[in-house]
């Protein structure tokens, strides 16, 4: 790297044409600042995959009931997402939810409270429950992984003794069962497009905007529009192709499925906290070094327990979303879901070592792992093998993700 | 910041210590640790904290950080008597430190570490590149050329830039004394000159700047002052140009003493 002259101003990577700006994000990439892209190439591979071996798997059917049968795992990775930044962890999140859910369907069908007040008791109670997992990670000390160990089976316990064992309740409420199994009208899907459009332009000139105004460079502008352009064509084409009749009976179903709409305005108002909040660079600083954040002045105990109830809160959402697809809550909800979720934030590219990682990773992971479930099921191979191919591609994301740390933080030579 | 004229290394000078420390003691049970320190530091000079290990330099330094408060004696900051009771009263009178192991956050890039705990918002959001034009303008003024973008990483950048991140984020929080604690210690020869010229420049923008060294010949380099502790005593405070090599190693081993010690 050359001194350069004295008079040289420090860039700050926004400097240079669309082809430098490529090539400095492809030196990232190479340097081990792989984000989601190794996700992104196992969705590609394993979608062609599929897609060559089923001819069921590219129906439009077939799209929406990914989209599904994903967005439970989705939005509990995506809360673990909070945890695991700060390397952490929750196992608990999973059983969380169903404990929520427990105690929804108790308020509903006995109660019979109304379906909102029931509704916000459940995630008011997940606040609690990240709140006490905080407490004891952040200020006794005990490690997140005994403290979550011991809800997980305890919850277990929790929800026989609510529900009974063997208890399986009924949703009777057709709002939390639309989310699931209803899908927007056809014009909702193309309105839902339009603002995702104009919110992502908005915010793309609302950022250059005040670049300009303190006086800092500007990439080029191409960029954000091809950020765009990408955006409009991937979604267009799923909103398309959501919106065409994909009924195999005489009754038409057609539309975004209700959940898609949800699930990413959670993720847009998850990824703006993180992005553009102090507190989402504090969670990131904590991961990063928790001592150079005590240090720095930040309250790392209250980062902690923010994280921990912010990841419990979406888990009674995830649970929200089970209880909607399955039409039902039952003594086992939420069980078995939580290590998938671990490792599809993993297999997005969230570092289990903390402070990497963004939301949309563990979106992205979510539908790879969602994917191998569906295919291999397509394909009717035992359930076995896509537990083995999930834990191989887990394993696999675990040691991309181990590799590429090293890679990035190992070269301490470079001056 | 207010400029001061830099003095030639060991020019003796009629200013005013930022900081005067008098009859400084601290103990940790039945030990003793510091037995009546007395220390200067200067806006504008560099001044080295030298002693073996076990001195007591250390505890002298967590007290001027206000993490273990001093049990007696006087710290008068601008002559002005001040109880440093804790590190939000230190850092209130401008004084930072930067320690050893930089409590620098790896994974964020160089203006987030520059501003973190102290960010600034607009409309309750990140205002990034106002920060981003500060901290490149304060690496600017401490001629920092070794760093080419302000969003690099810190786990992408060497030991010796790390360092300069770190010095620089208390130039940057317009801190009065900076503390460096071991600065040059894990760095090889280049990147060692690189920090003791930043050092140099921070103490040239009126920075009264107290470096804890084991390397003499940085000391010798860098430095206007050397103050020397032995078993909790300070044996020596003297301006460089006024002693040796071999005299200091004297005062750090007990050897020696240096009579009259100075001021």
């Amino acid at each position: 790297m050359s001194a350069g002259p004295a008079a040289q101003p420090i860039g700050s990577g926004h400097e240079g044409s669309v082809r430098e700006q490529l090539s400095a994000y492809l030196s990232r990439v190479r340097g081990g600042e792989m984000g989601a892209l190794p996700a992104i190439g196992g969705f590609i591979v394993l979608s062609a995959l599929f897609t060559a071996l089923s001819p069921f798997f590219l129906t439009r059917l077939n799209i929406a009931n990914l989209l599904t049968q994903s967005a439970t795992l989705m939005m509990l990775s995506i809360a673990l997402v909070f945890v695991i930044l700060i390397s952490e962890i929750d196992l608990s999140a999973g059983v969380t939810g169903g404990v929520g859910m427990a105690i929804f369907i108790l308020l509903t069908n006995f109660a019979k409270v109304p379906w909102i007040p029931a509704l916000l008791a459940a995630l008011v109670f997940g606040l609690l429950v990240g709140a006490f997992i905080g407490f004891f990670v952040a200020k006794v000390g005990v490690p997140s992984f005994v403290v979550t160990l011991g809800l997980f089976l305890g919850f277990q316990g929790l929800q026989l003794v609510l529900l009974g064992s063997g208890g399986v309740f009924r949703v009777e409420t057709p709002e939390l069962i639309a989310i699931m199994n209803n899908n927007l009208p056809v014009w909702g899907g193309w309105v839902m497009l339009a603002v995702m459009i104009v919110i992502s332009i908005a915010t793309g000139f609302y950022d250059r905007y005040r670049r300009t105004a303190s006086g800092v460079p500007n990439r080029p502008i191409l960029l954000m529009w091809g950020k765009v352009a990408a955006l409009a064509v991937g979604f267009g084409i799923l909103v398309a192709l959501l919106n065409q009749n994909r009924s195999v009976s005489v009754l038409p179903i057609q539309g975004v499925p209700i959940v898609v709409p949800i699930a990413l305005v959670i993720l847009w108002i998850g990824t703006q906290i993180l992005d553009r909040t102090r507190f989402g660079l504090h969670l990131y600083a904590v991961g990063g070094s928790p001592e150079a954040a005590r240090r720095a002045g930040i309250n790392v105990a209250g980062i902690r327990i923010a994280a921990f109830m912010i990841c419990s809160a979406l888990g009674i959402v995830s649970g929200v979303l089970s209880a909607s697809r399955v039409g039902a809550v039952e003594a086992s909800s939420g069980r078995a879901i939580v290590l998938s979720a671990v490792a599809a934030a993993v297999v997005g590219g969230v570092s289990l070592f903390g402070g990497r990682g963004r939301l949309v990773h563990a979106a992205v992971g979510a539908l790879v792992i969602s994917v191998i479930d569906n295919g291999l099921g397509l394909l009717r191979l035992p359930a076995g093998i896509s537990l083995l191919v999930t834990g191989g591609v887990l394993v696999l994301a675990a040691t991309v993700d181990a590799v590429s740390r090293h890679r990035s933080g190992g070269n301490l030579t470079r001056t | 910041m207010v400029r001061l004229g830099r003095l030639k290394n060991g020019s003796v000078d009629v200013e005013v210590p930022i900081i005067e420390l008098t009859d400084i003691r601290k103990s940790f049970g039945p030990v003793e640790v510091l037995k009546g320190v007395n220390l200067k530091i200067y806006p504008g000079k560099v001044s080295a904290l030298v002693g073996d290990n076990g001195a007591g330099k250390s505890t002298l330094i967590k007290g001027l950080a206000g993490v273990q408060p001093y049990d007696s004696g006087e710290v008068l900051i601008d002559g002005t008597h001040t109880d440093l009771t804790s590190p939000k009263v230190a850092t209130a009178n401008g004084i930072e430190v930067v320690y050893q192991d930089l409590s620098l956050c790896e994974n964020l890039d160089i203006v987030q570490n520059m501003f973190l705990g102290r960010e600034e918002l607009r409309h309750g959001t990140i205002d990034g590149g106002r920060m981003e034009r500060e901290a490149s303008a304060t690496l600017q003024s401490l001629s920092v050329k070794t760093v080419k973008s302000v969003r690099q990483k810190v786990s992408s950048l060497s030991g010796g830039q790390r360092q300069t991140v770190a010095i620089a984020r208390s130039a940057l929080k317009k801190a009065r004394v900076v503390i460096l604690d071991e600065p040059t210690a894990a760095l090889g020869v280049a990147q060692t000159a690189q920090v003791l010229d930043l050092v140099r420049r921070l103490a040239d923008q009126g920075v009264g700047v107290l470096i804890i060294s084991h390397n003499l010949v940085d000391v010798f380099q860098v430095c206007d002052y050397v103050n020397v502790l032995y078993l909790g005593t300070m044996v020596a405070s003297v301006p460089v140009a006024e002693t040796s090599n071999s005299d200091v190693i004297g005062y750090i081993t007990g050897a020696k003493t240096y009579q009259g010690v100075s001021q």
